[in-house]
């Protein structure tokens, strides 16, 4: 079957974008997930993925031409039409094999030296001996851009990411001389520090907590994931990004940006989930169109935010895409965050450990299951009325988990 | 003699069985042809007017009879050298080595050791079509009991012979057909040879190469052009197959990271896989990149050359397969 394959909006405000290279061409196969183009926007140079499996049939739009959102730019002969053989032997060759004369023997898989047929792996690919090596030079791995087969990180990238300066994995802007003890985490905690200064220094916070009743929502959660495959089960954060997503949109004045002087909502709500890395520091990559995807697929790109994220794969889209943060502190055993909002948005909800503690139900002290949601928010745009009715609405749908 | 002389590995292998002859009456040489026809790879030609009909024996065209005829006068005594065509005709004598000359030092508790040396050429690389062709090393090399060498260079080809009548458990020794006509210095090396252990037959820095037999000159081939790339590949020649020598090859790998096998067995249940395993097992920490091999193709050897030599572990390949270790680039 042929299918279109169109220009994605590539970011909140994104209308139309330049091609500036392909990285595919008329017969390679392509793998939902690829990244096939690089466009041009006004968040700058950014890889464009592909969503489907196939073929590449023709590729319609050329590199340099402007177009907007919606533009159909390549052709894709989906997997089910295209034929497989022509897949197999592209990727099978070693670039040298039997001439076709030779007598027929028994097909071996895998059988060129370098024919592994596994799937490849979300997993940071990194060599024994780097991640070793990285160990005794205290370089965060997860930094590090990879020089060796397939990618992988090397004794060689290790070093030489020791001898230079570690890059920043996150498109913030160049961090001001750091103050003396900054001490180690390098380019991802100065980048840190830049954006929490500059949101402290900004922002005028406001902070509200609420403590909320989820048991109904965990015995719910509890039912759902036995009654599904491993592959399926749900996490509480993802309910919770959902709710938050569904609340921003009932919600004007918490997803959006706040630039030079002024707040403009953003038409579609992309909720960013902070991300803690193994090596130190944070990043938060959104889950784009929360509010539209259902609890599955929400799921799914949850894990692969935080695989990727801890993999330090993740695109630059997906860092500059939040329109909102969730920072979730459950697994660290604390009962309530005060979150400091990323500008330039507007808001950020912080969720504590959810935990068995007595509360009162019908004039009767009982055991519950609790969870304290707190909200940063920014008082140039919304004052604490609006925040509390904020926090209430996302309150409100956790506690109807089956509707999310 | 005088100064090293350069001979071929025929001519290697031939001393080495003049000089065990000569010096143990013990030891005599028997197989197909090797008398009067003086060997069909020509090893032998001349032993048996310098040694007579007792010593240089022709015998039927069965192995298992006369592979077994050499066990019953080890345990008699002597010191027979058995000679088979190659090891494509081994098999017929495979009860004989596994199941008897393997197991019987075991079985007897140490009372009756087979001191009985088995050649036989391997491999391919000169259109002798499958029959004849084969590497099948690796089966012997998985039998307890038995020792399993493969000279690839001319010193041990010379003195790989004098180590292996020395030692009292059977030994086989094969030899590369593709190596008979090698020419190579003779050093004085050659005398002090061992039977066991593997040698760094070229030092390097960046990839170690682990071979045997005539994927050695392989090696050597593409380890130069990999030289002219700046990759610096270190090559280990292992000499014993059974038993392996794990210490060199992890020594060497620790300190290139990076290990690709080069066997002209197939790929599948390969000494390849086992010595990749070996390395994984106790190397897993220092490596740098996934480890590789190059091996035959998963054919029986053709008989047409071409084929033939697409085959085998060509140094192309071998080439490709260490690039394939250092860049994602093909």
């Amino acid at each position: 079957m042929l299918s279109e394959f169109r220009l994605p909006a590539l970011g909140a405000d994104m209308d139309d974008g330049t091609i500036l290279e392909w990285h595919i061409v008329p017969g390679a196969s392509v793998k939902r997930g690829d990244v096939v183009a690089v466009v041009e926007t006004d968040k700058g140079a950014i890889d464009v993925e592909i969503f489907m499996d196939g073929i590449v049939r023709e590729i319609v739009v050329a590199p340099g031409t402007r177009i907007p959102v919606g533009t159909v730019v390549a052709l894709i002969e989906t997997e089910d039409a295209a034929a497989a053989p022509v897949a197999t032997l592209a990727g099978e060759s070693g670039g040298e094999g039997l001439t076709p004369a030779a007598a027929p023997a028994p097909a071996e898989e895998g059988r060129r030296e370098g024919g592994s047929t596994a799937a490849p792996s979300d997993r940071l690919k990194i060599s024994p001996a780097a991640r070793r090596r990285a160990r005794a030079l205290d370089v965060d791995v997860a930094a590090l851009h990879g020089t060796g087969p397939g990618g992988a990180i090397t004794v060689e990238d290790v070093e030489q990411a020791r001898a230079a300066p570690k890059p920043s994995p996150t498109p913030t802007p160049p961090p001001p001389p750091t103050p003396a003890g900054a001490g180690e985490g390098g380019g991802m905690r100065d980048a840190i520090a830049a954006a929490m200064s500059r949101s402290k220094r900004e922002i005028p916070h406001y902070y509200l907590s609420t403590t909320v009743d989820v048991t109904a929502t965990t015995e719910w959660l509890t039912a759902h994931n036995a009654a599904v495959p491993v592959t399926q089960r749900l996490l509480f954060a993802a309910l919770l990004v959902k709710s938050i997503a569904l609340a921003c949109r009932e919600l004007p004045g918490f997803s959006g940006f706040h630039r030079e002087g002024r707040y403009e909502d953003s038409p579609a709500v992309h909720v960013g989930v902070a991300v803690a890395l193994r090596g130190g520091g944070l990043v938060a990559p959104a889950i784009m169109d929360t509010a539209d995807k259902p609890l599955t697929t929400l799921m799914d790109d949850f894990r692969a935010l935080v695989t990727r994220a801890r993999a330090g794969r993740l695109r630059a889209s997906e860092l500059a895409a939040p329109t909102i943060i969730l920072t979730s502190l459950g697994e660290a055993s604390v009962d309530a965050v005060f979150p400091i909002i990323q500008p330039p948005q507007v808001a950020i909800v912080g969720a504590g450990a959810i935990a068995e503690r007595p509360w009162v139900v019908d004039g009767k002290v009982v055991p519950r299951q609790l969870l304290t949601l707190s909200l940063g928010a920014d008082h140039r745009v919304t004052d604490g009325r609006l925040g509390a009715q904020f926090l209430a609405r996302i309150a409100a749908r956790l506690l109807e988990p089956a509707s999310l | 003699m005088t100064g090293p002389a350069r001979i071929t590995y025929r001519e290697a292998v031939k001393q080495s069985i003049r000089e065990a002859l000569q010096a143990d009456a013990r030891v005599f040489l028997m197989g197909e042809d090797v008398g009067k026809y003086g060997g069909c790879f020509a090893v032998s030609k001349g032993l048996l007017d310098e040694f007579g009909e007792e010593r240089i024996r022709d015998t039927p065209l069965s192995e298992s009879t006369f592979v077994g005829a050499g066990i019953g006068a080890a345990l008699a005594g002597m010191r027979p050298i058995v000679e088979v065509m190659t090891v494509n005709f081994s098999l017929l004598a495979l009860d004989q080595i596994v199941n008897t000359a393997a197991t019987l030092c075991h079985m007897s508790g140490g009372q009756f050791p087979v001191p009985v040396v088995i050649r036989m050429a391997t491999g391919a690389g000169r259109q002798l079509a499958a029959q004849h062709s084969h590497s099948l090393e690796a089966w012997y090399a998985h039998v307890p009991g038995l020792r399993v060498v493969e000279p690839a260079t001319i010193d041990d080809a010379r003195g790989m012979l004098r180590a292996a009548l020395a030692c009292p458990d059977p030994v086989i020794i094969f030899e590369p057909i593709s190596l008979y006509n090698l020419e190579g210095e003779l050093t004085e090396a050659a005398a002090q040879v061992r039977l066991d252990g593997a040698r760094v037959h070229r030092v390097g820095h960046d990839v170690t190469l682990v071979t045997y037999g005539a994927s050695l000159w392989r090696c050597t081939a593409a380890a130069d052009v990999l030289a002219a790339d700046g990759i610096d590949a270190e090559i280990v020649d292992l000499r014993s197959l059974r038993p392996l020598d794990d210490a060199t090859i992890l020594a060497s790998v620790r300190k290139t990271r990076r290990a690709v096998i080069v066997d002209e067995g197939w790929r599948t249940g390969s000494l390849a896989a086992e010595i990749g395993l070996r390395i994984v097992e106790q190397g897993f920490y220092d490596l740098d990149a996934p480890v590789a091999r190059v091996c035959a193709e998963e054919v029986p050897i053709p008989y047409p050359k071409h084929l033939e030599d697409a085959a085998l572990p060509a140094p192309e390949r071998i080439v490709a397969a260490v690039r394939r270790l250092f860049s994602d680039a093909q």
